[in-house]
């Protein structure tokens, strides 16, 4: 019992008549990166909204380190930190003064945000910005800003709704590192995204959300290792056709078969997007 | 408590951010009131043996303040359907009564720079000085409480900005007007007068007038402001609570 941060039971959310969560269900557990992974529409936001008490379920329980949403609203905000998908900072605010307004909310003393505000800063890479007034950083920074607030009352949980999106290339490998450093220092971490590499790169394990069902969940490695681990893609007049190895040299000799009737060949490692496209054809 | 400071720090902070332009607004329309109607329009009149001016200048403080006070819905309807900093809020573990309570004072913070304006310029440009002691501060904080807690209820009620306007245009501004500001109620139709007698701002106005002229009030309009404050800051928090989707 005590393994576990976060225990989402059957939610279920119902916005008049349209369901947006048909009862889900996954663990957290402590130390853990677990991601949410699915397509814009699937229910992902929904559910963090709900853990963090910003929209009320229809049903189902959420437990937070064994601490129930509605008996314990006080002590579960407390512990949970929560990076909404929006930028929602006080843009005429400086970076430090956003940063001690959440201090100031989540209870702490003056001289505990002062010392967090420039830790965190510091983790950040904001240092420098620290007085600077929000709306004048890149979307980067304010991204991290966003992130480093929400990490000021030190929660045990830290809820992240798709924390890349719409940034380049550069800047989501700068976020990818500060989320997996946060991890490493002891924060669970609950993760949505709809981008398949970012779920791959960073999660322990992955659920497969589509129409507020979860249709799987695995560590990205079980989810390959059974599929097998390398891809063929053959391109044909109708489309794509992929076959599954499990082992290196099968997939070559498929490939030398291959190349002798066609030129439009290509072998190479299996990612989460190969796992979602085989389990969406058999759902849809 | 919780989410007091939190709140008020907050509103203070965008208040010092636009400190002269908050001045400049809060100034322009007290200081027209002051020229056109004190003493433009109003040079030779009297009213129970006073100037005009010192007839108004009272009903501006109470109109004011209760205008300024009721203006933090705006900020607040920025927070949160522009900025979406209100989900910071209500996602933290603070309690309602204490956020209404960091939003209601900085409407009076609000509503008291408006007063000290009014007042430096009746001082300044219609030269009158009006008697100012705790009793009138008194009003003037009860009257900015009862209004930046409907404040607070209207912005947590209404789904749009468009909602707000309205309300502003339907309750607010006729109050304004017709709350004893500008003129005595007994000139307005008989048949109006008992509603208007028990409008907040009406024994706002009246005991304002009274305090500045010199007179002394009774406790029974601080008692009814007290109770109205109370009613005020409890619905407000009834709707924070409700504020979720
Ligand atoms: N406030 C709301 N009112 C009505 N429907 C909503 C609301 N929020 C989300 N939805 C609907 O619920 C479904 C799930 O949305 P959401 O949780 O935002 O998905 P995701 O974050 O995975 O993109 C969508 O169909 C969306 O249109
Ligand atoms: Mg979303």
């Amino acid at each position: 019992m005590s393994e576990i941060a976060l225990e989402v039971r059957n939610l279920t959310k119902i916005y008049s008549n349209t369901p947006a969560l048909k009862g889900i269900s996954f663990t957290v557990k402590k130390g853990e990166l677990f991601s949410l992974l699915g397509p814009n529409g699937a229910g992902k936001t929904t559910t963090l909204r709900i853990i963090t008490s910003l929209t009320k379920a229809s049903g189902g329980t959420v437990l937070v380190f064994g601490k129930s949403l509605n008996e314990d609203e006080k002590i579960v905000k407390r512990r949970i930190g929560f990076v909404p998908q929006h930028i929602n900072l006080d843009m005429e605010l400086t970076v430090r003064e956003n940063l001690l307004i959440h201090g100031l909310l989540y209870g702490m003393p003056l001289r505990e945000i002062k010392k967090r505000t420039e830790e965190l800063l510091e983790i950040a890479e904001l240092k420098e910005r620290g007085n600077s007034k929000v709306k004048e950083l890149s979307g980067g920074l304010k991204r991290r800003l966003l992130i480093i607030r929400a990490l000021m009352h030190s929660p045990a949980l830290l809820l992240l709704d798709e924390p890349t999106v719409g940034l380049d290339p550069h800047i989501r490998r700068k976020i990818w590192g500060l989320i997996k450093q946060i991890q490493n220092s002891g924060t669970t971490i609950l993760l949505t995204t709809h981008y398949m590499d970012e779920a791959e790169l960073l999660s322990d394990r992955v659920a497969f959300i589509i129409s507020g069902e979860i249709i799987a969940q695995d560590s990205p490695l079980n989810f390959i290792k059974k599929l097998g681990e390398y891809a063929l893609d053959i391109f044909t007049d109708t489309g794509i056709s992929t076959h599954y190895f499990k082992n290196k040299e099968d997939a070559e000799k498929a490939l030398q078969t291959h190349t002798t009737y066609s030129n439009h060949v290509t072998l190479r490692k299996v990612t989460l997007e190969d796992i979602f496209v085989k389990l969406t054809e058999r759902h849809l | 408590m919780r989410g007091f400071w939190a709140t008020y720090l907050r509103e203070l902070l965008l208040l010092k951010e636009r400190f002269f332009r908050v001045l400049l607004s809060f100034s322009i329309n007290p200081l027209l009131f002051i020229l056109a109607f004190g003493l433009g329009l109003g040079k030779d009149i009297t009213i129970s043996g006073r100037s005009y001016l010192e007839f108004l200048v009272p009903g501006l403080v109470a109109g004011s303040s209760m205008l300024q006070a009721f203006a933090i819905n705006v900020e607040i309807n920025v927070a949160r359907f522009y900025l979406k900093v209100f989900e910071e809020f209500q996602s933290s573990p603070i309690s309602p009564a204490g956020y209404v309570l960091g939003e209601v004072f900085s409407g009076i913070t609000r509503a008291f720079i408006s007063t000290l304006l009014i007042l430096t310029i009746a001082h300044i440009v219609g030269d009158i000085d009006l008697k100012i002691d705790p009793l009138f501060f008194l009003i003037t904080f009860l009257n900015a409480f009862i209004f930046a807690s409907l404040g607070v209820a209207s912005a947590m009620t209404i789904k749009t900005h468009a909602d707000q306007t309205l309300i502003t245009n339907f309750i607010i501004t006729p109050m304004m007007f017709l709350g004893g500001t500008f003129f005595p109620i007994e000139n307005l139709p008989e048949f109006l007068q008992p509603l208007i007698k028990f409008l907040p701002l009406t024994i706002v106005a009246q005991s304002l007038r009274e305090l500045s002229w010199g007179y002394t009030i009774n406790y029974e309009p601080i008692f009814i402001l007290l109770i109205l404050s109370v009613i005020a800051y409890m619905i407000a928090i009834y709707t924070v609570k409700r504020a979720k989707d």
